[in-house]
């Protein structure tokens, strides 16, 4: 969509009129009685007008504590570092009257689990016309007939803003709070997991619903999800998080068709290609788990499960470099694999 | 390439340092065997002989019906309605379908948790008795393993204890030339991949990861030398990476033991990286089966051509098909399928001369065996050439 800007890490001090959202060397850790546990470590992502940016990982990489840092959600029991750039504007310099502002009008978040994201007692188109009340100076007349075009825009008929969740299917609730994310015609959304719980189908008709939307309305999305595949297929720009951090990052099609970080390139192994002979009989995974964040190993956090790791990984984390056009990998072994396979 | 994973192998210097340093939590020692796919390949030619052979399916389900009341009090819901299937010995089935469409209900009706309503459960060729204490032998032969292996497991108790409570139920006769419980507890856990499996003895589930939970799960189901699991969705709780090594440890299974399974996913690539046969369940009904490789790759119903259009990366034309699964209790008349197909709403079904039929006749149940697609457009059954392979 937006193959003439380049997504990538966001150095201090550049330009970012472009960009919808800039993350800036974004730490997020949570105190616990045992200590701070780093959740988030040093990430950087830009992702500009219109573009559809991916964050894939597996549970406890921080992907979802990252979506929740982007419009301050997160617990009190998290200490957050870094810039946070919604349209060049501090989020976390923001005050709270801002913040309420910008909440819903300029950055909304889809979560996983319609159920959890609905008031169940209240009928839907209320909870739809809510932000529009808040937000603009409208009369509930107004509301209602906005709230019958946003049903119409996520194909649910008028007469459903009537419904409690609970009358609704499980797709039919994650159409819901799409049309709750779009009322306030946000710049940003951030999906995250929109569609995890979700059966293939009404999966499908969601994402090409969001796809649709996105692009009609020129907003920027950052989907996260654990599904490769899906974020492959939905976005224009994938970045791979393992144990806190980025481990890969580039164009959507070349980070899932040949990722150059041996974690990329298991992950994408995770799902097979039906009538790929090679993964016929031959299921494809990792040993071992991924790192528990309090007790991260020394050196490439992803060293103790990698296949191509040498001494010099368990020494010092490697940094995001380049990988080819516009692509980045966190990994000083990739070339000696490549040229080894 | 995981073959090589460090850390994998037994006694390795990583994995001691891992232990000493997070004093709970234990790397898996997982044995990753080096078969390929050219034993499987062997495998699957050796079931296809025993097929041939005559040998009974180990598990076979004839024309069974399942009912419940439905749930606004009114009518019945066919969960299951009209299934023939059946699972060869050392052989891999798929049964795919979306939520509600009677996978998971045909999967508790083989493992005797559920009666049919009507319709015979056969173990090797033997219609499944429902009195107590054939239903227990028959229980232990058939093992079903769930899909939350957090919630399937006590957090109270032992990994030791979750795998020797099925010994306890089933007394003595269940060691079988084992001496004692101790040492078929550590013969299970070793099986499914835990060694050494006295270091796993005293741990609680809170100290494993999801991959270990479902190995103590699936080391429980082992320890009462089943012949067949029931694995209703083994996966879709654990994370991606972690996926294909539970996977795999199903093949080794059959490949060591030849160990039967049927796997309930919604995954169909799932199917394509370990199932030899698939089975596409409809609302209550079979509506496509036949090898993997026939029904994945040259799909004939137009429900399992929508399926795998919509599976990500798949480079197909997606047809999403719009609208939800039916209720089981409002089952359409006609084919169950033709207030969706593709067929009817692009006048393909009409131009076919179908198009009444599609409406008003509904297609018979599948037979259990060979290659079939119950649909009016696919103009008789294809009969099963195996040109795929």
């Amino acid at each position: 969509m937006n193959a003439s800007t380049v997504i990538g890490p966001a150095a201090a001090g550049e330009p970012t009129g472009t960009d919808v959202l800039r993350l800036e060397d974004l730490h997020v850790s949570y105190r616990t009685a045992g200590g701070a546990v780093p959740a988030v470590r040093g990430v950087s992502l830009a992702l500009p007008a219109g573009g559809r940016l991916g964050l894939a990982g597996e549970s406890g990489c921080g992907k979802s504590t990252l979506a929740s840092a982007v419009l301050r959600l997160l617990p009190r029991s998290a200490e957050v570092g870094g810039r946070i750039l919604l349209e060049g504007e501090d989020v976390r310099e923001m005050g709270w009257g801002r913040l309420r502002a910008v909440r819903w009008a300029r950055a909304s978040i889809v979560f996983q689990g319609a159920m959890h994201s609905l008031n169940p007692v209240r009928r839907v188109g209320d909870q739809i016309a809510e932000p529009i009340l808040l937000h603009e100076k409208v009369g509930r007349a107004e509301a209602d007939r906005r709230v019958a075009r946003l049903l119409d825009q996520v194909g649910l008929v008028a007469a459903r803003a009537g419904a409690y969740p609970h009358e609704l299917s499980g797709g039919q609730r994650q159409r819901v709070v799409i049309a709750m994310a779009l009322a306030c015609s946000p710049r940003l959304i951030v999906a995250d997991e929109p569609t995890t719980a979700l059966d293939v189908m009404i999966q499908a008709q969601i994402l090409r619903l969001i796809g649709e939307l996105v692009a009609e309305h020129g907003i920027s999305l950052l989907m996260i999800s654990h599904d490769l595949a899906v974020l492959a297929e939905n976005c224009d720009r994938l970045a791979v998080m393992y144990a806190g951090r980025i481990a890969e990052e580039g164009p959507a099609d070349q980070v899932f068709a040949a990722a150059r970080h041996p974690y990329g390139r298991a992950l994408a192994g995770a799902f097979p290609r039906i009538g790929d002979p090679a993964s016929r009989h031959g299921p494809r995974g990792l040993p071992g788990d991924p790192p528990d964040p309090a007790h991260l190993p020394a050196g490439c956090a992803f060293a103790p499960r990698c296949p191509i790791a040498a001494d010099a990984c368990r020494e010092a984390e490697p940094p995001l470099i380049a990988a080819g056009e516009q692509r980045l990998a966190a990994c000083i072994r990739m070339d000696a694999w490549q040229e080894a396979k | 390439m995981t073959e090589s994973g460090t850390g994998t192998e037994p006694g390795t210097e990583s994995e001691s340092e891992s232990e000493s340093r997070t004093g709970e939590r234990v790397e898996p020692r997982v044995v990753v065997t080096d078969e390929g796919s050219s034993s499987e390949q062997r495998i699957a030619q050796q079931r296809r002989a025993d097929s041939v052979s005559g040998r009974p399916p180990v598990l076979s389900v004839r024309d069974l019906r399942v009912t419940f009341r439905s749930r606004h009090g009114r009518g019945q819901a066919l969960a299951v309605d009209g299934v023939d299937l059946d699972i060869a010995p050392g052989e891999i089935v798929a049964l795919v379908g979306e939520s509600g469409c009677g996978k998971s209900t045909l999967a508790r009706a083989l493992t005797g948790l559920v009666k049919p309503t009507s319709g015979r459960v056969l173990h090797d060729g033997t219609p499944v008795s429902y009195k107590p204490r054939a239903l227990k032998a028959y229980r232990r032969g058939v093992q079903l393993i769930l899909q939350d292996p957090t919630g399937a497991l006590n957090p109270r108790r032992t990994v030791y204890e979750a795998v020797a409570e099925g010994l306890r139920i089933h007394g003595k006769s269940a060691l079988g030339s084992f001496p004692d419980e101790r040492s078929k507890v550590a013969d299970a856990l070793s099986r499914a991949g835990l060694r050494p499996p006295e270091r796993f003895f005293a741990l609680h589930p809170h100290q494993l990861s999801g991959g270990q939970r479902q190995r103590v799960v699936i080391a429980g189901a082992l320890v009462l030398d089943p012949e067949v699991l029931v694995a209703d969705e083994p996966v879709a709780s654990l994370d991606a990476s972690v996926r294909g090594e539970i996977l795999r440890l199903l093949l080794d299974l059959r490949a060591a033991a030849g160990l039967s399974a049927l796997v309930v996913t919604h995954d169909l690539g799932l199917a394509w990286n370990i199932a030899d046969r698939v089975a596409v369940m409809y609302l209550g009904r079979v509506v496509e089966t036949g090898t993997v490789e026939e029904v994945l790759t040259d799909p004939q119903h137009p429900y399992t051509r929508a399926l795998l259009s919509v599976v990500a990366e798949s480079g197909r034309e997606p047809v999403i098909l719009s609208g939800e699964t039916p209720d089981s209790a409002a089952i359409p008349s006609g084919c169950r399928f033709h207030p969706r197909c593709p067929l009817l709403a692009s006048g393909e079904a009409e131009r076919l001369g179908i198009a009444e039929r599609c409406r008003t006749v509904d297609p018979a149940p599948l037979s259990a065996e060979g290659r079939h697609a119950a649909c009016h457009a696919v103009v008789a059954p294809t009969t099963s050439t195996n040109t795929a392979e």
